[in-house]
C-alpha cells in the first residue's frame, strides 16, 4: 500500500500532511514512529488505574501526534477525549465510550501504517 | 553570523514531536532536547549561554511550560533566550498567558515545516541583531567614556606642565580620592554618596588645581619661600579655578561642573576653620573637597618638588596624623590609617594609561550590569572551556560527585557518577529519590542537607561520614560539600557541590586498631581503659537499670608464679578469663585491670547471680592448683553514676575479703564502718 492509500484508508488528510511535512519520505518515517508511540497505551492504562492527570496528558499527546501527521479521524476522537478529560480529577464511566472510539480509530491507524510498503 | 551552528532547545514530552521538529531544523541548528520542564531547567542552568532559542510545549509532566517560563523569568534567562511556544493548546487564554510570561511567538500544531523554519529563523535573527546592537552600544559607551577621561587628563596635565611637576600628581590625587571615598562609605553613613557620586568626585578631582593657570610662572615655579604677597597670589588659585568653571556658560549646572567648582574653591580649607579662601569649618566644607584636600597633601608630601625631596610613605602618614600638615575630618584620618598598606602600594604602582583605561572599563562594566544586558561570545567560550575542564577532571577522578540545585530542587550527577551509581544524571525532588533513600539512607541525607543549609557564606564547607550503598556494597564515605551562597546582601542558598570519598578501608583499619588497643594482651578481655569507657557510658545512659560492679583479684597468683613459673601464672590468668566469659552474657563487660585484678560489670538481679559466678570461677582447681579469688561487689544505685566511686567501693569490699577470710565475696553495702576505712 502506498502512503497516500494508507491515508485514505485510515481517514487521514494526505494533502494537508504533504503540504506541511514536504516529503513522502519524512511522512513515512514519522508514521512508523506513530506506530511506536506509547501515548495510546498510556491513555488506556492510566484511565484504568484512574490516574486522571496522566490520562489527560496521554490523550493530549495522542492528539498532538495525530494532528501533526494529519491523521484526521484519530485526531478527532483524541481531541474529543482530551476535552472530556480536561480538568477531571475523578474517574467516571462516561469516559469509556470516548475511549472505545479512540481505540477503534487507533487500531485502524496502526493497521494501515503497518501495511505501507 | 558565525560558521558553527547555534543551539536550539526543544522541550516537549512527546518524543515524536521533538523528532519532527528536529527533523525540520537540524540543517540549520544544533538540536538539544528535553522531555519535561525539569530537564529543560537543568539544561538551561548548565548551558544557558549556548542556547540561542527555545521551543517550549505547555502540557508536560514534572514542570509544565508555564512553570518553565516562570523560572526563566525568575533567573533572568528570559531576557537572553527567545522562547517560542509549541502546543496543541490554541485557547487564547493559554497563548496570552505565555506571551505575558515573556514568550516571543507561538507555533500551533500541526507543525508546518515552512512555518516552523520561518518563525524559528526570524526570531533567532532578531535576537542575534539585538545582541549585535548591544555589543555595538557597549563599544560606543566605552569609547565615549575613554574620550572623556582623556580630555580631562589632557587638561589637568597642562596645569602640571606649567607647574613643572611629574604629571603623576593628578593621577595620584584621583586614585587616593577614590580609595578614601570608597572606604569612607564603608565606615560611616554620614555622607550620602552613591557609587556614581564617588565616580564623579574622582573625575572632578583631576581639575582641583586648574586655577593655577592664572598664577604667574615666576611665582608658580619659584624655588624658595613665598613672600606674603606672593603667597596671597598663590592662594587665589582656588577662587580662580572656581571662576573658570563657573564661566562655562551652558554647562555650569551640570553636576560634574558643580562638583569640580567646589573642589577647586575649597580644597585648601581646614577642618578647624583656619584654611582659605573662606575659612569654612567642619562639614561646612563639602566632603568632595575634604577628601581631595587630604589626597593632595598626602601626594605633595610623598613626591619630590622643586623646593623639597619626597618623604617616605610612613613619615607622610605620621605627619598628617600629627596635624603637622593641616587639620582634617577625623573620619577621613581614620580612612588614611585603615588604608595605609593599600595607599603605599598605589603610590608605587600607578602608571597613567593603565589607570585611566581600567577606570573606563569599570564604568562600562558597571553600566552593563545595571542594564542587565547580555554577555559576549568570548564569555560563552570561556564558560564552555570551564565546563569541559570540569567534566574532564571529574571523569578522571572516578569519584562520586554531585551538584545540589536549590531551585528547582534537584541533584545533578557527573556523567561518571550517574553511570557508576546507576542513576539518572538529573534527579528532581532529591529528598524522595533513590539517591537519598538508596545510596544514602533518608536520615543521613536529611542530616547532610540540614548541615548544608546551616552553613554560612563565610564557612560554606561541610563534611560528614556516612555509610552509603554503592553498587550493592556498604561503604563508608566521607562526603565533602561546598555550599553555594548568593553574593547578595541577604545571602540565599543557591546550591552546593559535593564529593563522596570512599573511606571504608581507612575506617576498617582504624576500627581494628581501636579494637586492638582495647584488649588485654594475655586474656583478650577488655583492658582497664576500654572498660572504664564502656562502663561510664552505661552508667550515664538514661535508664533505670541496676548494675553490679564486681571486682576481684587472685589470692594466690604470686605463689603460682613462684612455685610453677610465669607460664603457669599466665595459664591461671587465662583460665580465670575463660571462666569469666563462659559464665557471663555477651552484654556484660569482662575486663582485666592488669596483674591479678579483674572486673565484671553487669545488670544485677540478686545475690544468687553473684554466688553462682563466684563458684564458677573458683570451684575447679587448675592442674591440682587451687583457684582462689577475693571478690567485692558494689551496686550502681550507691554511686550516683560515677565510675571511679563505684570501682573504689567494689575494690574496698574485695580488700575487706582479702584482709579476712580470703576466697569469698562481700557486698560493699554489707561492710562495717571499720572495713570501709581499710585502705591498701
Amino acid at each position: 500500500m502506498t502512503v497516500q492509500e494508507a491515508y485514505e484508508k485510515m481517514g487521514g488528510d494526505y494533502e494537508d500532511c504533504m503540504s506541511r511535512l514536504r516529503t513522502d519520505d519524512r511522512i513515512k518515517r514519522f508514521l512508523q514512529r506513530v506506530a511506536d508511540d506509547q501515548s495510546f497505551n498510556n491513555l488506556c492504562e492510566n484511565l484504568k488505574a484512574h490516574n486522571m492527570e496522566e490520562a489527560f496528558r496521554a490523550a493530549h499527546t495522542l492528539k498532538g501526534v495525530s494532528s501533526n501527521l494529519s491523521i484526521t479521524r484519530l485526531c478527532k476522537s483524541a481531541t474529543a477525549i482530551t476535552e472530556v478529560l480536561r480538568g477531571k480529577t475523578e474517574y467516571s464511566a462516561e469516559f469509556e465510550p470516548y475511549l472505545a472510539v479512540v481505540k477503534q480509530d487507533y487500531e485502524l491507524t496502526i493497521e494501515c501504517i503497518k501495511s505501507i510498503d | 553570523m558565525a560558521t558553527e551552528k547555534k543551539s536550539i532547545l526543544i522541550v516537549d514530552d512527546s518524543e515524536l514531536n521533538r523528532a519532527l521538529l528536529s527533523d525540520m531544523l537540524y540543517d540549520d541548528f544544533n538540536i538539544i532536547e528535553a522531555e519535561n520542564g525539569m530537564e529543560a531547567i537543568a539544561i538551561l542552568k548548565e548551558r544557558e549561554l549556548e542556547i540561542s532559542l527555545m521551543l517550549l510545549d505547555i502540557v508536560m509532566p514534572q514542570m509544565d511550560g508555564f512553570d518553565v517560563l516562570a523560572m526563566m523569568n525568575n533567573k533572568g534567562w528570559i531576557n537572553n533566550i527567545p522562547v517560542i511556544m509549541i502546543s496543541a493548546e490554541t485557547g487564547s487564554a493559554y497563548i496570552d498567558r505565555a506571551y505575558d510570561l515573556g514568550a516571543v511567538d507561538y507555533i500551533s500544531r500541526p507543525f508546518d515545516e515552512r512555518t516552523v523554519k520561518h518563525r524559528v529563523m526570524s526570531n533567532f535573527m532578531l535576537a542575534l541583531k539585538q545582541r549585535e546592537m548591544s555589543d555595538l552600544l557597549v563599544e560606543q559607551i566605552y569609547q565615549r567614556e575613554r574620550d572623556n577621561k582623556i580630555m580631562i587628563e589632557i587638561l589637568s596635565h597642562i596645569v602640571e606642565f606649567r607647574n613643572g611637576e611629574s604629571g603623576l600628581h593628578i593621577l595620584h590625587v584621583s586614585t587616593f580620592t577614590e580609595m578614601i571615598l570608597k572606604h569612607l562609605v564603608l565606615i560611616t553613613d554620614r555622607y550620602k554618596l552613591s557609587q556614581a557620586d564617588i565616580k564623579m568626585i574622582v573625575n572632578a578631582s583631576a581639575l582641583h588645581d586648574v586655577g593655577k593657570m592664572s598664577v604667574p610662572d615666576e611665582i608658580l615655579n619659584k624655588p624658595g619661600r613665598f613672600t606674603p604677597e606672593e603667597f596671597e597670589i598663590m592662594k587665589r588659585h582656588t577662587v580662580e579655578g572656581e571662576k573658570m568653571l563657573a564661566a562655562i556658560p551652558a554647562r555650569r549646572n551640570e553636576p560634574i561642573v558643580k562638583v569640580s567648582a567646589e573642589i577647586c574653591r575649597w580644597h585648601h580649607e581646614r577642618w578647624d576653620g583656619r584654611g582659605y579662601p573662606d575659612g569654612l569649618k567642619g562639614d561646612a566644607i563639602p566632603i568632595s573637597a575634604q577628601v581631595v584636600a587630604l589626597a593632595d597633601v598626602y601626594d605633595a608630601l610623598t613626591s619630590k618638588r622643586c623646593y623639597k625631596d619626597g618623604f617616605p610613605h610612613e613619615k607622610a602618614i605620621e605627619m598628617i596624623q600629627n596635624g603637622e600638615c593641616g587639620a582634617f575630618n577625623p573620619l577621613i584620618l581614620q580612612c588614611l590609617g585603615d588604608l595605609q598598606a593599600e595607599l603605599k602600594e598605589a603610590l608605587h604602582n600607578n602608571s597613567p594609561t593603565e589607570t585611566f583605561d581600567s577606570g573606563a572599563r569599570d564604568n562600562v562594566e558597571h553600566m552593563l550590569k545595571a542594564s542587565g544586558s547580555d554577555v559576549s561570545n568570548r564569555t560563552i567560550q570561556l564558560l564552555e572551556h570551564e565546563r569541559m575542564k570540569f567534566r574532564f577532571f571529574a571523569s578522571l577522578s572516578r569519584e562520586v560527585m554531585f551538584e545540589y540545585v536549590a531551585s528547582p530542587e534537584m541533584i545533578v550527577l557527573t556523567d561518571f557518577s550517574a553511570e557508576y551509581l546507576e542513576l539518572p544524571e538529573k534527579i528532581p525532588n532529591p529528598a524522595e529519590s533513590d539517591f537519598a533513600s538508596r545510596v544514602f539512607n533518608k536520615d543521613d541525607f536529611n542530616h547532610l542537607m540540614t548541615k548544608i543549609k546551616a552553613s554560612t557564606p563565610e564557612s560554606p564547607i561541610v563534611e560528614g561520614k556516612y555509610l552509603m550503598t554503592i553498587r550493592g556494597e556498604q561503604k563508608w564515605n566521607k562526603v565533602i560539600v561546598q555550599a553555594l551562597w548568593s553574593d547578595t546582601e541577604n545571602p540565599v542558598l543557591e546550591g552546593a557541590l559535593g564529593k563522596c570519598l570512599d573511606i571504608t578501608e581507612e575506617t576498617e583499619e582504624l576500627q581494628q586498631l581501636e579494637n586492638l588497643a582495647d584488649k588485654d594482651q594475655i586474656t583478650n578481655l577488655l583492658n582497664a581503659r576500654a572498660a572504664k569507657h564502656k562502663i561510664s557510658n552505661l552508667l550515664a545512659a538514661p535508664n533505670d537499670y541496676l548494675y553490679a560492679m564486681v571486682f576481684f583479684d587472685l589470692d594466690n597468683l604470686k605463689r603460682a608464679n613462684d612455685d610453677y613459673g610465669h607460664l603457669f601464672g599466665n595459664k591461671l590468668i587465662k583460665t580465670i578469663a575463660d571462666r569469666m566469659i563462659a559464665n557471663t552474657r555477651t552484654s556484660d563487660i569482662c575486663a582485666r585491670f592488669g596483674g591479678d585484678e579483674f572486673v565484671i560489670f553487669m545488670r544485677y538481679k540478686d545475690e544468687h547471680q553473684i554466688d553462682r559466678i563466684f563458684h564458677a570461677l573458683t570451684e575447679e582447681d587448675l592442674d591440682g592448683f587451687p583457684v582462689r579469688v577475693s571478690m567485692g561487689i558494689a551496686l550502681s544505685n550507691e554511686c550516683d553514676g560515677d565510675y571511679d566511686t563505684l570501682l573504689h567501693m567494689a575494690d574496698q569490699a574485695a580488700y575487706a575479703v582479702k584482709k579476712t577470710t580470703k576466697n569469698a565475696y562481700k557486698f560493699y553495702n554489707a561492710l562495717t564502718e571499720a572495713e570501709k576505712k581499710l585502705t591498701q
